[in-house]
């Protein structure tokens, strides 16, 4: 199963490190890992993607909740959520191709954020899966450079 | 008041109630030992090694149930320090290591004496710290101590710059209490719990207490006690967990696991309750996960919901203290009446008949089994006893019974060689008045004999306990059962003369050979109340710990000296250590 496991943490140097550690430490998988500073500067809000079975992410959950700096774990995946990733990729445009990809950007509703003479560089925000599917509809020999954020998301719900 | 980072860490440790530290000058710390030097209510104890310093702290710990404190430079000094921290940090022993670091304006250039502390840490620490602003020092000491001793307790780091103990600001006192958003070590028992943990424990009709070390380190040995009394329940302990519950009560099936008795294991076999008080399920506990405890509704107690459910699914789990949780589990049984359980104490009796821990005795011979037997004997019981790590450590535990808690001291956890003499010097500062003894082997002794200069510098009276058998008697045991009897590597050639060896540090040595000497011997060594005597007691080279589990085999499988054949281990076994 796939979890995507969202760290409120202290802000502090080495926090990130702390998780990243945890995660090797104990043979936990990262599928991807986002952090930066909340509205509230002393805090980090860290999105995690697991991949593993009920018992390991509830190993993970309370292995996170033991660090000194966590201040909250919530799994995202048990509650309604949004999820999120940020994708830029360069691809290279010639005459030939430039009417098909620009069909795709046109479907996944993609926007052109850079271009030079033979190249786009192309934004998506979506759910993984959305990129995941962008990125099988461009022909890859076309394609340059992927850069993904990783995934981040919130509950639906209010929590603290 | 003005003062620099090195006086206001030395101020800070003294208004913590710090009496002893273990530690080791360098560079680093020049200013911290300058401070240190001009303190008289803290005793600096300087060691032989780091390793010894973070060993000895941990035994004080472990003695006195207070925070052990060691302080070590940077760089080496760190480095020494990690395998003593790793080891408290698996036994949960709460204690503060300070370590110094080089100035901030040169971190992360590859200075002289400079390792990333914090890094190679951070796996063996519940918590650490850099600091690198003088202002920030005071905050972080009472952050590290309430870390350290609240909740599980464990180690916890503080690693400071040398400029920050240099720079001055003005003192405004030591914080009373600290609160942390992101720690909350007090834990509600929950209510609920403990009534499902009734319904199971009123209808149990084979029930067994499993008490670990968190019955220790929670200080909970009369609530254990009352509850187990209470109850009429059979009690069997864990390595880390003996002395929580007397050893020598009817009620006490001795300890469980790996070398365990045959009725504890075979208890926790057929068991259909099993309340697990403080204990993690370690793997030498379980055996085979496959084949533990096929009938037993399990009840968990641990201060640590990461514990519960990481090897063992429970059917439930009560988080908190130990303490609070036996009392709220007393309490509710008050008014209740327990299942008949003659049966299952007939049957018990039973397995006890098997007497599990006979040996057989040689004629000429030193069993290494009748030692301790001896050493018992001698000590009626009452000694401190420190051991290191391999054969002589499981014999402790199985011929010594440990009527009370904080008086056996052994690296359970890691299983860290070198530990036991270190830690009997520890113990011994923190409970003078008490006889220390260190049972160990002469390979785990040449791992930190450069103690014996430090217990002789600090007048630490112990006796030291050395099981010679000439091999590494553990790695022995296991080549001859499960490696066709190859003996790679683990005989011990070219033994130093330890009678001259101790002599030679300033202590009494006496040589054991024959079984007629020994118990005078014991005795003389006791009678020496001021000095450290170091016995080389020769013992049966060959002899074995049993009963034994071997890897990969369940409870009910476990083989007995003399009686079972050593033949089979399976793959899956071998695999595991």
């Amino acid at each position: 199963m796939r979890y995507i496991i969202s760290v409120l943490l202290e802000n502090e140097a080495g926090a990130l490190s702390r998780v990243a550690g945890l995660f090797s430490a104990r043979g936990f998988n990262i599928e991807s890992l986002t952090v930066a500073a909340t509205n509230d500067s002393t805090l980090s809000r860290m999105t995690i993607v697991s991949i593993g079975d009920d018992n390991i992410i509830e190993q993970i959950v309370k292995q996170l909740n033991k660090l000194i700096d966590v201040v909250t774990v919530t799994d995202l995946t048990a509650t309604e959520h949004i999820e999120r990733e940020l994708l830029l990729v360069k691809v290279d445009v010639n005459q030939q191709t430039q009417a098909d990809i620009d069909k795709q950007i046109d479907i996944f509703s993609c926007k052109i954020v850079d271009l030079s003479e033979d190249t786009y560089t192309i934004e998506l925000a979506g759910k993984s899966q959305k990129i995941n599917d962008f990125l099988a509809s461009l022909d890859v020999s076309k394609i340059l450079e992927v850069s993904r954020t990783g995934v981040t998301g919130v509950c639906m719900k209010i929590t603290s | 008041m003005k003062l620099n980072g090195a006086q206001i860490l030395i101020n800070s440790l003294k208004s913590e109630g710090i009496k002893h530290i273990f530690g080791y000058p360098g560079g680093a710390v020049l200013h911290i030992y300058d401070a240190l030097n001009a303190c008289n209510e803290i005793k600096h104890i300087l060691v032989r090694h780091e390793q010894g310093a973070v060993h000895a702290a941990d035994g004080y710990a472990r003695a006195s149930g207070k925070c052990g404190v060691a302080l070590v430079t940077s760089g080496p000094g760190l480095t020494n320090a990690v395998t003593g921290i790793a080891t408290a940090y698996m036994d949960s022993i709460p204690m503060v290591i300070v370590s110094g670091q080089v100035s901030s304006a040169v971190i992360g250039n590859d200075a002289f004496q400079e390792v990333d502390a914090v890094g190679i840490t951070r796996s063996c620490v519940k918590h650490n710290f850099l600091v690198t602003d003088i202002n920030d020092l005071a905050n972080v000491v009472k952050k590290a101590f309430y870390i350290a001793t609240t909740g599980r307790p464990g180690p916890v780091l503080i690693d400071i710059t040398k400029d920050t103990t240099i720079a001055e600001t003005e003192f405004i006192g030591y914080p009373e209490s600290i609160d942390m958003r992101s720690y909350q070590p007090e834990i509600k028992i929950e209510a609920n719990k403990i009534t499902k943990a009734i319904a199971l424990i009123v209808q149990a009709k084979k029930p067994i207490i499993y008490s670990g070390g968190g019955s220790v380190i929670g200080n909970a040995d009369k609530t254990l006690s009352i509850f187990t009394r209470h109850t009429g329940f059979p009690i069997t302990q864990t390595l880390m967990g003996l002395g929580a519950y007397p050893a020598s009560d009817k009620q006490s099936l001795g300890m469980l696991g790996m070398h365990g008795t045959y009725e504890a294991n075979m208890a926790m076999h057929d068991s259909d309750c099993i309340i697990a008080v403080g204990a993690r399920f370690d793997d030498r506990i379980t055996g085979n996960l496959d084949k533990f405890c096929p009938y037993a509704k399990i009840i968990h107690i641990d201060i640590d919901p990461s514990s519960v459910g990481k090897n063992v699914s429970v059917d439930v789990s009560i988080i908190g203290q130990v303490n609070d949780a036996l009392s709220a589990l007393i309490q509710a049984l008050k008014d209740k009446q327990l299942a008949d359980i003659t049966q299952w104490w007939a049957q018990i009796e039973t397995w006890r008949g098997v007497d599990s821990l006979a040996y057989q005795t040689k004629t000429g011979v030193i069993k290494p089994q009748s030692v301790i037997e001896a050493l018992y004997e001698v000590t009626k019981g009452e000694s401190i006893v420190t051991s290191d790590v391999g054969q002589h450590q499981m014999w402790v535990a199985q011929y010594y019974p440990f009527d009370k808690p904080r008086r056996w001291i052994n690296s359970g956890g890691l299983g860290t060689m070198g530990f036991g003499l270190p830690a009997a010097m520890g113990a011994k500062l923190a409970a003078p008045e008490m006889d220390v003894a260190c049972v160990t082997g002469e390979g785990s002794i040449q791992m930190m004999l450069q103690e014996l200069s430090t217990m002789l510098q600090y007048n630490t009276p112990v006796k030291i306990i050395n099981l010679n058998n000439g091999y590494l008697g553990m790695v022995r045991q296991w080549q001859e059962f499960f490696y066709d009897k190859r003996y790679s590597m683990s005989y011990m050639d070219a033994l130093p003369d330890f009678v001259k060896l101790a002599k030679s540090y300033g202590h009494i040595g006496i040589k054991v050979e024959k079984e007629l000497d020994l118990k005078p011997a014991l005795v003389e060594a006791f009678k020496q109340k001021n000095r450290t005597v170091f016995l080389d007691i020769l013992t049966d080279s060959t002899e074995n710990v049993f009963p034994m589990i071997p890897s990969g085999a369940g409870h009910h499988e476990m083989l007995l000296a003399g009686r079972d054949n050593m033949a089979s281990i399976n793959d899956k076994g071998l695999n595991l250590v």
